[in-house]
């Protein structure tokens, strides 16, 4: 299971690329693994505000969607088009198919996420 | 998953397969991909354990008496060799179960239920045979039942007996065929919308049924299939789930499966199903497609201009079909063909249209 080290990283397996004030966020290698073959991804629109914990989108494999929440508040800038017609690209490339990027209420709240080896001690207890 | 039950084949596909908790079973899920499963038995042929299916058996001499009163379907015109699908109701025309009643003779049924409502089925045999001069058994532990599904399916098994599979026509079966002198009953049914077989035999015999039957297979593309592709599968032939379609809370008549209630009896539940069917229902079960980008799932409201009409039984992003379909109870007003109605998806409403519920049919069938 890859973890890339400069990235963050959330209990509900999401990871999130810091570039400034903007956030990229996806889902990781675990993530893609537990859910199957991803075969529809659900984005929301740019310049759509949204707080911490709320729905993001979704990422749909055959037998169930799971619903992405936002790790961090802020407003969304960009989302990642290609991922709505090539949804499998998140199975083959977790960590380079971000799915929204968002522009930070709060640069801080970056602190509160999980670094790489955190999350690499989370995934080792829920296997 | 320790707690869980476990067929007689656990440990074959054990390493390979994703397992998941099925109605308190352990079960494959997947082997390669749920996508890439469908697709082979679409084309080729799947293998499915599916062990964990309830059999029971009703003997004696009033075993047609017996079941003709709990069962919908008339078994008066099943001859011996022949399977008949039907349902037990309650007195409100709900479902009991749905299940394939096999005829092994005049005073001697096989009964294949679904493995979730075995003991319900039997207690419900149990509290009517009073009157009846019958013998109820449960043989669910003792067999073990693979399911062999696609179009190779009969080319696969056919290598393996010198019985002629061609003689077993769709719903027919043959007993003691020898598949490499492992003595099985096969059968001509299924639950995937393909041609195929369901074989049963002793559960000693599981490990080297299934080994047998992929070793003959793997040459023309057979390969394991799980419980995901198999949901698909049944539900792109626009066959129902028990839980999902069908449910004590919900009748045949209301399912659009009033084929398999026949009136020329009495049985438990006629009474309401047979008004159902003369006045008229007030919800109805219905195929859809969405319009726009989306997938339908269990438990979504169906909306028609804001007011809510009904929940979405199962949906897909059909894997062969490549669109988002579903099935939905309805209120009965708004299930014609062609209406277009709106599918609330994580609080947003995506357009669908109200179509036939049978999104697939094999070439063969």
């Amino acid at each position: 299971m890859e973890i890339k080290q400069d990235l963050f990283y959330t209990e509900d397996h999401d990871w999130i690329r810091v570039e400034g004030k903007r956030a990229y966020i996806g889902i990781t290698d675990y993530a893609q693994a537990e859910l199957g073959d991803i075969v529809f991804v659900d984005l929301p629109e740019v310049e759509d505000v949204l707080e911490k914990d709320d729905i993001l989108g979704a990422v749909e494999s055959v037998k169930a969607a799971s619903d992405i929440y936002a790790p961090i508040g802020g407003t969304v800038v960009e989302i990642n088009e290609k991922l709505i017609d090539e949804p499998e690209l998140i199975n083959e490339q977790p960590y380079e198919s971000w799915m929204v990027c968002i522009e930070m209420d709060d640069e801080d709240a970056v602190k509160e996420l999980l670094l790489a080896e955190e999350y690499e001690t989370l995934i080792q207890e829920e296997e | 998953m320790s707690h869980l039950k476990k067929t007689p084949l656990y440990s074959i596909y054990e390493k390979d397969s994703k397992i998941i908790d099925f109605a308190g079973w352990a079960l494959p899920l997947q082997f390669t991909g749920i996508t890439q499963e469908h697709q082979t038995v679409r084309s080729k042929a799947g293998l499915f354990d599916v062990s964990h299916m309830g059999e029971l058996e009703v003997k004696g001499k009033d075993a047609e008496r017996f079941l003709q009163y709990l069962f919908t379907n008339d078994l008066s015109s099943l001859q011996e060799g022949g399977a008949m699908y039907g349902f037990f109701c309650n007195s409100n025309g709900g479902v009991i179960d749905d299940l394939l009643i096999y005829k092994l003779s005049k005073t001697h049924f096989l009964l294949v239920v679904n493995a979730v409502n075995t003991e319900k089925d039997q207690k419900w045999l149990q509290q009517y045979q009073k009157d009846y001069d019958v013998t109820i058994i449960n043989s669910s532990s003792s067999i073990v039942q693979l399911a062999l599904q696609g179009p190779k399916a009969e080319i696969i098994l056919q290598s393996l007996t010198d019985a002629d599979l061609s003689e077993i026509s769709f719903f027919t079966f043959k007993r003691s065929v020898l598949l490499q002198g492992i003595p099985c009953i096969v059968s001509r049914t299924g639950y995937t919308g393909e041609d195929g077989f369901e074989i049963f035999t002793s559960t000693n015999f599981g490990t080297q049924l299934w080994k047998i039957v992929m070793e003959a297979g793997e040459p023309l593309g057979l390969q394991p299939a799980g419980l995901g592709c198999r949901d698909t599968l049944r539900f792109e032939a626009g066959l129902p789930l028990y839980g999902h379609e069908i449910s004590e809370e919900i009748t045949p008549i209301e399912a659009g499966l009033g084929m398999f209630v026949k009136w020329n009896k009495s049985f438990i539940g006629k009474d309401v199903l047979y008004s159902q069917k003369t006045n008229g229902i007030k919800k109805k079960l219905v195929g859809f497609e969405l319009l726009k980008k989306g997938i339908p799932r269990e438990g979504y409201i169906i909306k028609y201009d804001e007011k809510e009409i009904g929940v979405v039984t199962t949906g897909y992003l059909s894997p062969t079909l490549k669109k988002p379909i579903g099935m939905a109870l309805i209120q009965t007003e708004y299930s014609t063909i062609g209406t277009e109605i709106d599918i609330m998806i994580r609080n947003r409403k995506i357009k669908g249209m109200v179509c036939k519920k049978r999104f697939y049919k094999s070439k063969k069938s």
